[in-house]
C-alpha cells in the first residue's frame, strides 16, 4: 500500500466516519429527550390541572402561536432586525478597534485598559438611560445590542491577533517581511478562529440584549410582546413568544457556526 | 526594488573596489563571530545566556551545536540570524557586520509552526511571496523541494493532515525554497520520535550533500550531533560558553554503523566530557 492510501484511509477514520456517527447519535438523543420533555410537560399540567394563565401547556402554546402567527411574524422581524443591525455594526467597530489596539502601544496603554474596565459594566443596566435620551425606536435596543456584542469580539480579535506562535513570528522577521504582509498573509488568518468564537458568544448576547431594549421601553418586538402578554395574562403567547426567541438564538448561534467552517475550515472543532 | 539591508551591504562593499571584493573569497568564514556576549534581564537579575563567544564557520559548513538547556545555544542560532542583538560582540556574515535579518538564512524551529490555512505547496512558497520572488519559478522549486523531500503528491494537502515528521519536512522545504546560503535549524527534530528523527536526518544530509549549504544545527542530542556535524560546538551553561570545538572526521554520506565505531564513541566522549564536567 502506498504512504498515499494509508493517510486517505487515516483520513477518513478520523475526520468522516467518527465525528459524523457521534454527532447524528447525539443529536436523535437529544431530540429524542425534547420531545419525551414536551410529552412529559403536557401530562403533567393535564394531570394536575395547572391553570393556562400560570403555566400553558405545550399544546396550548401552539395553538396560541398559530392563532397569533401574524403578530408573531412581525414581532419576531423586529427582533431580528435590531440583532442583526446591532451585531453587524459591533462587528464593524470592534475588529478595527482591537486590531488598532494590537498595533498601536499608545491605544493599547490609554483606551485598552478602559474598555476592560468598562467590560464589567452590566451593559443592559444602561438600557433605560438609552429610552431617556433616543426614545421608543428600534436605535436604543440596536445600541444595547452592539454593547453587549462589542467586548466579547473586542477580546476575541485582539487575543487572536497576538496568538501567533512566536517562532513564526522569528521566520516572518527573518524574511524582513513588511507590517502589511504580516498583518495579512499570517496575523489576521491566525485570529480568525479566535474572532469566531467571540462571535459565537456575541451573537448569544446579541438577542438577549434586543429582549432587555425591548423591555424598557418599546412598541414592538418579541420582548415587547412577553411583557405584554404576560401583563394581560395571555401566557401561552408569552410563551411562543419565548419558543420564538429561543430559535432564533440557536439558529443565529449555528449560522455563525456554519459560516465558521466556510471561512475557516482549519479551525479546532468542539 | 526593495533592497534588503544584506544587500545594501553587499553593494556598499563591492564599491569599496577590487581589494574589498577579493578579501570576500579568499578563505573568508560565512560566519564569523567575536566575543559575542548576550545578558537578559530577568526577575533574579542579569541572565547571561551566552559570554563571550567566538566561532568561525567555513561556507558550506554543517556545524551542530550541542549541550544542555540554558547553554544559550538557541540565543547563539538567533543571534547568527540576527533575530537577536548581542550585548557585546560582532556578528559577521560573509565578511561583512550583520545587524538586521538577512534573507540569505533559512530557518527552521523545533515546531513546524506551518500555516494551517495553506497546503503543503502554499506554505512552501510562503517566504517566496515575502520577498516577491518569481511566482512561476518559486512554484517549480517549490514542487522539486517537496519532491526532494519525499512529499510528492502532498502538495495539495493541509497541513492537518500531515504527520509531525511530514509537516516538519515541509517546514524544511519552506526554509530553503528562497535558496538561501545559511539554513539555521533550531532542535528540528526534538519533538519527533527517534525513528522519524533518524530518517530526518540522514533525509537532512542528502538535500544537503545535493545542494551544499552552510547548516549551524542545535541539539541536545549528542549522537545525533556527531553523525550529522562536520565539526561538533559543545557548550555549557551559566553562563553560556563554548566549552570545545571537535572536528569530526567520518567519511560521508554517512550511515547508522558508524555511531557504534570506536572513533564515534572517542568523539562522543570528547563531548560528554566537557558537558557533563560543568
Amino acid at each position: 500500500m502506498t504512504n498515499d492510501a494509508a493517510t486517505a484511509i487515516l483520513d477518513q477514520n478520523e475526520e468522516s466516519l467518527e465525528p459524523a456517527d457521534s454527532t447524528l447519535r447525539s443529536v436523535l438523543g437529544s431530540m429524542l429527550t425534547l420531545i419525551a420533555l414536551i410529552v412529559l410537560w403536557e401530562a403533567l399540567v393535564r394531570h394536575f390541572q395547572i391553570p393556562g394563565w400560570l403555566l400553558p401547556s405545550p399544546s396550548a402554546i401552539a395553538e396560541s402561536m398559530l392563532e397569533w402567527r401574524s403578530e408573531l411574524v412581525l414581532h419576531t422581524a423586529v427582533t431580528l432586525y435590531e440583532t442583526l443591525v446591532g451585531f453587524a455594526l459591533s462587528i464593524a467597530v470592534s475588529i478595527p478597534l482591537a486590531v488598532a489596539v494590537v498595533y498601536s502601544p499608545i491605544l493599547q496603554n490609554t483606551i485598552y485598559p478602559i474598555l476592560l474596565a468598562l467590560q464589567s459594566t452590566p451593559k443592559v443596566a444602561i438600557a433605560p438611560l438609552l429610552a431617556l435620551w433616543i426614545g421608543f425606536g428600534a436605535a436604543p435596543k440596536i445600541i444595547v445590542v452592539f454593547l453587549v456584542c462589542f467586548f466579547p469580539i473586542v477580546v476575541a480579535t485582539a487575543s487572536g491577533l497576538a496568538a501567533v506562535p512566536a517562532p513564526l513570528i522569528d521566520l516572518i522577521r527573518s524574511l524582513s517581511a513588511s507590517p502589511m504582509q504580516t498583518f495579512i498573509k499570517i496575523r489576521f488568518p491566525t485570529a480568525m478562529p479566535h474572532i469566531f468564537v467571540g462571535l459565537k458568544i456575541a451573537i448569544t448576547f446579541a438577542v438577549i440584549g434586543a429582549v432587555i431594549g425591548e423591555f424598557v421601553g418599546s412598541e414592538n418586538g418579541l420582548g415587547y410582546l412577553i411583557l405584554v402578554s404576560t401583563s394581560q395574562s395571555r401566557t401561552p403567547l408569552a410563551f411562543g413568544a419565548l419558543v420564538l426567541l429561543t430559535v432564533m438564538s440557536i439558529v443565529l448561534y449555528y449560522a455563525i457556526a456554519l459560516i465558521e467552517r466556510i471561512v475557516v475550515p482549519w479551525a479546532p472543532r468542539n | 526594488m526593495r533592497l534588503t539591508p544584506r544587500q545594501l551591504v553587499l553593494t556598499r562593499t563591492s564599491d569599496r573596489g577590487h581589494g574589498a571584493a577579493a578579501r570576500h573569497k579568499a578563505g573568508m568564514s560565512k560566519i564569523r563571530i567575536d566575543g559575542l556576549s548576550k545578558t537578559y534581564a530577568s526577575r533574579s537579575g542579569r541572565v547571561t545566556a551566552l559570554d563571550n563567544v567566538s566561532i568561525a564557520i567555513k561556507p558550506n559548513e554543517f556545524v551542530t551545536l550541542v549541550g544542555p538547556s540554558g547553554c544559550g545555544k538557541s540565543t547563539l542560532l538567533k543571534v547568527i540570524g540576527a533575530l537577536i542583538r548581542p550585548t557585546r560582540g560582532v556578528l559577521f556574515f560573509d565578511g561583512d557586520p550583520l545587524l538586521h535579518p538577512t534573507r540569505d538564512v533559512g530557518i527552521v524551529f523545533q515546531e513546524a509552526v506551518l500555516l494551517q490555512w495553506r497546503s503543503v505547496l502554499d506554505n512552501v512558497l510562503l517566504p517566496a511571496e515575502i520577498l516577491g520572488l518569481d511566482k512561476r519559478k518559486s512554484r517549480a522549486r517549490a514542487m522539486d523541494l517537496i519532491n526532494l523531500v519525499g512529499l510528492g503528491g502532498f502538495e495539495g494537502r493541509y497541513p492537518r493532515e500531515l504527520s509531525g515528521g511530514m509537516q516538519q519536512r515541509v517546514s524544511i522545504c519552506r526554509a530553503l525554497i528562497h535558496n538561501p546560503s545559511v539554513l539555521l535549524m533550531d532542535e528540528p527534530f526534538a519533538a519527533l520520535d527517534a525513528m522519524t528523527r533518524e530518517d530526518l536526518g540522514f533525509e537532512l544530509m542528502r538535500i544537503w550533500a545535493a545542494d551544499k549549504k552552510t547548516v549551524i544545527f542545535v541539539t541536545h542530542n549528542i549522537t545525533e550531533a556527531i553523525l550529522l556535524a562536520d565539526r561538533v560546538v559543545a557548550m555549557t551553561p551559566r553562563p553560556g560558553r563554548i566549552a570545545r570545538i571537535v572536528d569530526i572526521d567520518l567519511p560521508r554520506p554517512r550511515t547508522i554503523a558508524m555511531e557504534f565505531t570506536a572513533q564515534f564513541k572517542s568523539y562522543s566522549d570528547q563531548v560528554r566530557e566537557v558537558i557533563y564536567h560543568a
